[in-house]
C-alpha cells in the first residue's frame, strides 16, 4: 500500500512548523513518528496536500521535572516514556502505558505527542494523560497557550487543536503517594485495547479514564464522584460507564464493552488502591 | 527528494518520491530484498531493520523521513562470510521454518538484546511482540534469542 502523492517540507523548529501549517492550512499535516497518520495515509483514509515532517525538531524531546509536574516534550517518542527514570518516579502510570504503545519498534518511533493529537479513543496516552489531569501546551501564530485534557478531546479523531496549531508540550502533574494501574483488555500482543482503564486512587480520590469506550477517551467522572462520597469499589465501578457510549464492532458488542469497563475499573481500583 | 542513507555502511544517494515508503526504498531502489514486506500495516514485523541502531519497522516510515540516518538490514549483519552470532543461534536452533518472517525476527532480536542483553523467557516473548510468524515456530525463534543471549 503506498499513500497518495503528497507535498513533504521539513521543519527544524515548531516556528517554523507553525508558519509552513499557515501558508499550507487544512491541507497540510504535521507528521512525527508517522505511526498513527502513515497508517491511514497508506489505507488512503488521510490525503494530506501536504506533511510537515516536525521529526526533527530536537528540542521538543524532553522529560523535565517541573516542581509539581513533569513537563514532557511532544516529540518524546514511546519507548523514551517507558524507561523514563523521571517518568517512573513521578508519574508510573504513564510510563507503564507508554509500555502497552503497539510494539517496541513502533514505540522507537511513535511519539506522545503525535498520539494526543490524533486523538484516537482507542490509544493508550490520551486517556491516560486525561485521568492523570494533565495539561497540553499547544502553539499557533499567536503564541502558546494551554489546554486541559478534560477539554481537549471533541470527537472521533478530532481535538481542540487548530489547523496551524501545534502540541508542543504535555504536563503530567506529579501524583505523590497516589497507587495507579492500567489494565489493558486485548485479544493479540500489541493491539489496540477492546477496553482499557487508566486510574489512580488516594485516601478517597480517584482519576479514572476509559480506552476505546466512545467517540473520544472518556473521563469517568462517576466513578472519580462516587470514591470521593465514599463508596466501595465495586459499587463505583458499577458506574464506569455513566459517562460513555461504546460502539459495537468486530471485537465486542456495546454492552459486553460496558460490562467489561466495570470489570476493568473495579481491578484498576482494586490494584491502585493496595 | 534527494536522500542521502547509509545503508550497511555505505553512503547510498538516490532521488525518491516523498511517498517512497523505507521499505519500498531498500527493496527496490537498492535491491535489498532480505527485508520482506508482510502485513504492509506495521504489526508483523517482517519489515524490521535498524535505524541508527534502533529496531524499526520499515514499511511506516518515508524514505525522506531516514535522510541523514543510518540503516542495518539483514544483509549488513554478516562480516566476511561471518554470521552475526544471532543468525547462528537462528540456525542451530531451528528458529526458522518458511523463513518469511526471519529477516524481521533476527532484527528484532538483535535490537531487543542491546537493550536488555539478558532477557527471561518471558522477556523475549514479550520483546518479540511486533514480529508474528505465521508458521508459529515461536518457541524455537525464543531458544535462538535465548541462546544469542547466552553465547555472547
Amino acid at each position: 500500500m503506498i499513500p497518495a502523492a503528497f507535498e513533504y517540507k521539513r521543519a527544524t523548529s515548531a516556528a517554523e512548523a507553525i508558519s509552513l501549517v499557515s501558508q499550507y492550512g487544512s491541507d497540510a499535516k504535521f507528521l512525527a513518528g508517522g505511526h498513527s497518520l502513515l497508517p491511514l495515509m497508506k489505507l488512503r483514509l488521510a490525503q494530506p496536500a501536504m506533511l510537515i515532517d516536525i521529526g526533527r525538531v530536537k528540542d521538543l524531546s524532553y522529560i523535565k521535572d517541573a516542581g509539581s509536574h513533569l513537563a514532557i516534550g511532544a516529540l518524546t517518542r514511546h519507548m523514551d516514556v517507558e524507561t523514563s527514570k523521571v517518568v517512573h518516579e513521578h508519574a508510573p502510570l504513564l510510563a507503564k502505558a507508554a509500555s502497552h504503545v503497539g510494539d517496541s519498534q513502533v514505540r522507537h518511533r511513535g511519539t506522545i505527542g503525535g498520539s494526543i493529537a490524533h486523538a484516537d479513543p482507542a490509544s493508550d496516552l490520551p486517556a491516560t494523560t486525561l485521568a492523570l489531569g494533565a495539561t497540553y501546551i499547544v502553539q499557533g501564530p499567536k503564541g502558546q497557550r494551554e489546554i486541559a485534557a478534560s477539554n481537549f478531546y471533541k470527537g472521533f479523531l478530532e481535538s481542540d487543536l487548530a489547523a496551524d496549531e501545534m502540541l508542543v508540550e504535555i504536563r503530567v502533574p506529579k501524583m505523590q503517594g497516589a497507587g495507579w494501574s492500567f489494565q489493558k483488555f486485548n485479544r493479540r500482543a500489541q493491539d489496540w485495547a477492546i477496553v482499557g482503564v487508566a486510574a489512580w486512587h488516594r485516601k478517597g480520590e480517584a482519576g479514572v479514564a476509559l480506552v476505546n469506550m466512545g467517540s473520544t477517551p472518556i473521563l469517568a467522572t462517576s466513578v472519580a464522584n462516587a470514591i470521593a462520597k465514599g463508596a466501595s469499589i465495586s459499587d463505583a465501578a458499577a458506574l464506569a460507564s455513566n459517562e460513555a457510549d461504546p460502539q459495537s464492532d468486530l471485537n465486542a458488542s456495546s454492552d459486553y464493552r460496558k460490562h467489561l469497563a466495570s470489570v476493568l475499573v473495579r481491578r484498576a481500583l482494586e490494584a491502585a488502591s493496595k | 527528494m534527494k536522500v542521502s542513507i547509509t545503508v550497511n555502511g555505505k553512503k547510498q544517494e538516490s532521488d525518491v518520491e516523498p511517498r517512497t515508503l523505507l521499505v519500498h526504498y531498500i527493496r527496490e531502489t537498492l535491491g535489498l530484498t532480505g527485508t520482506n514486506v508482510g502485513c504492509d500495516t506495521s504489526s508483523c514485523g517482517a519489515c524490521t531493520i535498524h535505524l541508527d541502531g534502533e529496531a524499526v519497522k520499515s514499511c511506516t516510515i518515508l524514505a525522506v523521513q531516514a535522510d541523514g540516518t543510518s540503516l542495518t538490514t539483514i544483509e549488513g549483519l554478516a562480516k566476511d562470510g561471518v554470521m552475526h552470532p544471532m543468525q547462528t543461534a537462528f540456525m542451530e536452533n531451528h528458529g526458522l521454518q518458511c523463513g518469511y518472517c526471519t529477516p524481521g525476527m533476527v532484527m528484532a532480536a538483535i535490537g531487543l538484546l542491546k537493550e536488555n542483553p539478558k532477557p527471561t523467557e518471558d522477556e523475549v516473548r514479550m520483546g518479540l511482540e511486533g514480529n508474528l510468524c505465521r508458521c508459529t515456530g515461536y518457541h524455537n525463534i525464543v531458544k535462538s534469542v535465548l541462546a544469542a543471549a547466552g553465547a555472547k
